[in-house]
């Protein structure tokens, strides 16, 4: 039998019903069943795999448990650096560039006995809501080969939710974890702004990213959370204090639970109806627990997609501009440095990442600086104070996770502005800096998961994933993707 | 007309922590080259800048020092511009919420005045290139290597208003403010090492009442002296051009020492366009009160305070800029002689002289390196002021103190330097003289008087030096019945 939660696996560990090379072994199976129509790997190290899997079952057999995560396969975006393993964040100017040392999720992920599998596909830096703009080509959704798996974290969530990795790490800084977990059918959470570090995830909108993890189940996902969390004194922005374990109280239900329903959420219009259906059926579910839930409006989110697309093209300005061919990655020869520096640029970035440092470098320029960032900032600002005022009335708020299910390659990668609006319920929570869940809760018409977001004050992800985990069992969807080891996965393409 | 200097000055000053600015290497860059060097201050990705709280006490005290306000919630903002050796191409520095603003620094001397601080900000120094080929410049080179030991290492800017008005007060300027960083004991403050370093803001107008002139600003300056030269050359050269009806071009221009000129090079833009914003890789500071008193409280005497104390104990005006201004050591000597007895003028006249002069003699680098101390100063000074050692002996002396021989008195009685005041002795000497000259001594009894000198030059030959040569004299004299 195959594995496919974390928690279940952790115990069958230690029961002996399998070992660590056995879940490996399960994970590679799977991949060279799935891997050629998927593509959610950009490095699957399979000998390190197999190698810290039998040190995980030595250390095991000799007494020593490094907790649930121990011996685990897990999967890692390939925008956090590793030691030894290449890191190309999706982009060609890193092609081949191996980094000296882990971020910091990636040690802790380590130390918790967690074994890395690989490195997963995203839109180049982060950049995306399809993975379709990775310089290595598109990852496919493994409910339907035809369709996106969402983005940026696309190779992540497609590896999990393929088997390929019993849970994985992603980035989300405007949805990048949450929206393809809704459309791939998993559980995906973007934690409080600080509460993991930083250090070591190749940045994109520095104010904005956070990693987060991805897994079949609210209670595995809570593991991998509470694993890499914790302040970190390499990242400034990390959180000094304690935290409450996000696992704490998962099996505390709902009961007196206000739940606040953010229906309109970043001016959300065109959600579809089999997702404003599934929205409506979690909600009545929620209610039958003991739920109290009441409308509540966050104007100030509808400016949120626009702050999103002045601030985060504005760090990543500065942030990619050291992507330059002098000291590493990709470089393309010139007669002078600037034109070397020039040329690598060109040729290293790709055409999204190009559209957003040309439009950050213009909104930070002098003379427009004020009506660009500034105005973005106060933007944020009011959204901050809308979220402060909509918790007093409540615990945490839901919102459909995105507008659309898994939309077709290629549908919107002509229209940037079509693929921007794919994050509309996702970005508020990044720019007030809270924590934030998609879970998954039905498939629509054609088969598609569709995704159930609930968000939370900042460090309240304890109160986030207890009510994450009251959706999850009340819905009771099963995240298993068809698969027919004959025929592979669904879709056009085999 | 008559044509006015209008002067910025804007000052490097590298800080001598033990680690960079937002990352844990060693603050040290003249070890081999790319061997302090980490993923932060290499801009590798993914790396994230940590403050250095100790970088933040120092830009405080300098501050202070400077009679700055000091802002409760300074921000870092990125600097964005490419070049090769600023591994992230964009420097972490500060913008509109410095570190410390509004203050002044009082400069004495030929030039006296009060120069106004504009801000002191704190910020991260780049990596260093050196263009090989050609003739060493970046246009003609064929390669350039780069040495990230320098990057990141913490780097306060002090700058000015446009308050100086001539190349001397300028250098002036200069120099009291590597005192005053000195005293601190922030910085290493060595010029010749890069530790501190000038760019000037220069305009000329046609009067004190007259609007601004265009300005330029002159970079690669790195000594007080081509500070004040390429001052003086750049308004001379700007009062030529406008004198004879010729605009001034805003520019960045670089001093040549070589050649002795100032010359173009790219002519900016307006204003460069950095576009500046809070880094959001790191958090406000938040500088209380408390912080600003911790750091208040750990002010040394300051150079210009010290300076007027000495100059209250009757020291006069050049010896207490030369004391108070030199190394630390010296100053704390002089004090501790005083301490022990010794006359302020005497004791300041050595320590400024010989002792300096005997330290260089002896190849140590500074007074806390020897085994001179205030109370051995002072008692030398004792012997001389009681006539138990000669001027020359003294020296010799103090040599032999300052190498380790043992006290004052000690090094005297071994090396046998003590002076002959016993009349006895001296008249055996002189009676021996008499006889050795009687030609000589005839004339002197004949009224000669010039001939005691020569006797008096016989005696110390004779006891190599350790007759008191005033009662040699007066011995001299008696015998000749002058």
């Amino acid at each position: 039998m195959a594995f496919t939660t974390i928690a279940g696996a952790a115990r069958a560990l230690r029961t002996g019903r399998v070992t660590s090379v056995g879940l490996a072994d399960q994970v590679l199976a799977r991949t060279s069943m799935v891997e050629a129509q998927l593509h959610a790997y950009l490095t699957l190290d399979s000998d390190g795999l197999m190698e810290a899997a039998a040190r995980a079952d030595e250390e095991l057999a000799a007494g020593k448990d490094r907790g649930p995560l121990h011996g685990i396969p897990i999967a890692v975006k390939d925008n956090m650096t590793t030691r030894h393993m290449e890191t190309t964040a999706g982009s060609r100017i890193l092609s081949g560039y191996v980094p000296p040392y882990d971020a910091t999720a990636v040690r802790r992920l380590r130390d918790a006995g967690a074994l890395i599998a690989g490195k997963t596909n995203l839109d180049e830096f982060a950049m995306g809501s399809s993975t379709e703009n990775s310089a290595f080509g598109p990852t496919r959704n493994p409910w339907n080969t035809d369709r996106v798996p969402g983005g940026s974290s696309g190779g992540s969530v497609a590896a999990v939710a393929a088997g390929m990795a019993l849970g994985g790490l992603g980035s989300d800084t405007g949805g990048s974890i949450r929206q393809p977990a809704s459309l791939c059918g998993v559980v995906g959470a973007k934690p409080t702004y600080g509460a993991v570090s930083r250090y070591g995830l190749i940045a994109f909108a520095s104010s904005l990213d956070q990693i987060g993890p991805i897994a079949h189940r609210v209670e595995d996902a809570a593991l991998l959370l509470d694993a890499i969390c914790g302040h970190d004194p390499l990242d400034a922005t990390s959180y000094p204090g304690e935290i409450e374990p996000s696992g704490s109280w998962l099996d505390r239900g709902l009961d007196g639970i206000r739940v606040g329903v953010a229906r309109r959420l970043g001016g959300a219009d065109a959600v579809e109806p089999d997702v404003e259906a599934a929205f409506d059926r979690a909600l009545a579910a929620m209610e039958g627990a003991g739920a109290v839930t009441l409308e509540v409006d966050l104007p100030s989110t509808e400016q949120g997609l626009s702050a999103y697309y002045l601030i985060a093209p504005a760090e990543c300005s500065a942030n990619l501009a050291r992507f330059d061919g002098v000291r590493y990655g990709l470089r393309v020869d010139g007669v002078t440095t600037e034109q070397m520096m020039s040329r690598s640029r060109a040729d290293g970035f790709g055409a999204e990442v190009t559209r957003r440092v040309l439009l950050g470098t213009f909104a930070l320029s002098a003379g427009y600086h004020e009506a660009f960032y500034g105005q973005a900032q106060k933007v944020r600002t009011l959204i901050r104070e809308d979220f402060a005022r909509a918790y007093t009335q409540c615990d945490v708020l839901v919102s459909p996770t995105s507008a659309t299910t898994a939309f077709p390659l290629g549908d919107r990668t002509d229209d940037p502005l079509s693929m921007y609006v794919s994050d509309v319920f996702t970005i508020p929570s990044n720019l007030a800096g809270h924590p934030a869940i998609s879970v998954p809760v039905a498939l629509d018409r054609h088969d598609l998961p569709i995704g159930f977001q609930v968000m939370a004050p900042a460090l309240e992800e304890a109160v986030m994933f207890q009510v994450a985990a009251a959706v999850e069992s009340l819905t009771g969807f099963d995240t298993t993707v068809p698969f027919d080891p004959a025929y592979g996965l669904r879709g056009g393409v085999r | 007309m008559t044509w006015e200097a209008v002067i910025g000055l804007e000052t490097h000053v590298e800080l001598s922590t033990e680690s960079k600015m937002f990352c844990g290497c060693p603050a040290r860059f003249d070890a081999k080259p790319n061997t302090n060097i980490c993923p932060v201050c290499l801009g590798l990705p993914g790396a994230l800048p940590v403050p250095n709280r100790e970088a933040i006490n120092r830009i405080v005290q300098i501050g202070l020092a400077l009679n700055c306000s000091v802002n409760r919630r300074p921000v870092f903002h990125r600097k964005n511009y490419f070049y090769a050796d600023l591994p992230k191409n964009y420097q972490i520095s500060q913008f509109d919420l410095p570190v410390c603003v509004d203050g002044y620094l009082e400069v004495g001397g030929d030039h006296p005045g009060r120069i106004g601080i504009e801000r002191v900000h704190q910020e991260e120094d780049t990596g260093k290139s050196t263009h090989r080929g050609g003739d060493g410049r970046i246009s003609a080179a064929e390669y350039s290597l780069l040495d990230f030991n320098r990057s990141g290492v913490p780097l306060v800017e002090v700058v000015t208003r446009p308050d100086i008005r001539s190349a001397a007060q300028a250098r002036a300027y200069a120099q009291e403010l590597r005192l005053l960083v000195e005293a601190l004991g922030v910085s290493d403050a060595r010029l010749e090492e890069g530790s501190i370093r000038f760019d000037a803001n220069i305009s000329v107008r046609s009067g004190p009442e007259a609007p601004l002139g265009t300005k330029v600003e002159i970079k690669n300056m790195n000594s007080f002296r081509s500070l004040e030269r390429a001052v003086s050359y750049e308004i001379a050269r700007q009062t030529a051009r406008l004198s004879s009806g010729q605009g001034i071009v805003m520019e960045t221009r670089h001093w040549d020492e070589e050649t002795g000129v100032t010359r173009g090079g790219r002519i900016k833009e307006g204003s460069s366009d950095y576009r500046y914003f809070p880094d959001p890789d790191l958090v406000p500071m938040e500088v209380d009160r408390e912080w600003e008193n911790r750091m208040a409280a750990l002010l040394p005497e300051l150079p210009s305070v010290r300076r007027e104390r000495y100059e209250e104990m009757g020291i006069d005006t050049a010896q207490a800029a030369t004391l108070a201004g030199a190394e630390a050591g010296l100053s704390q000597l002089f004090e501790d002689a005083v301490e022990a007895g010794a006359g302020p003028g005497q004791a300041a006249n050595w320590a400024t002289g010989e002792v300096v002069a005997s330290l260089r003699k002896a190849g140590i680098p500074s007074v806390g390196e020897s085994s001179l101390n205030g109370p051995s100063l002072a008692e030398l000074l004792g012997m001389v002021r009681q006539g138990s050692l000669s001027g020359s002996a003294a020296r010799e002396v103090l040599a032999g103190v300052i190498a380790g021989e043992g006290s004052p008195a000690e090094v005297a009685a071994t090396r046998d330097l003590l002076q002959i005041s016993d009349t006895g002795l001296l008249e055996s000497v002189v009676d021996g003289l008499i006889a050795a000259n009687p030609d000589e001594f005839a004339r002197l009894k004949d009224g000669e008087r010039k001939l005691v000198g020569f006797f008096v030059g016989q005696v110390m030959r004779n006891t190599r030096g350790r007759a008191d040569p005033k009662l040699a004299g007066s011995l001299i004299s008696e015998r000749a019945g002058l």
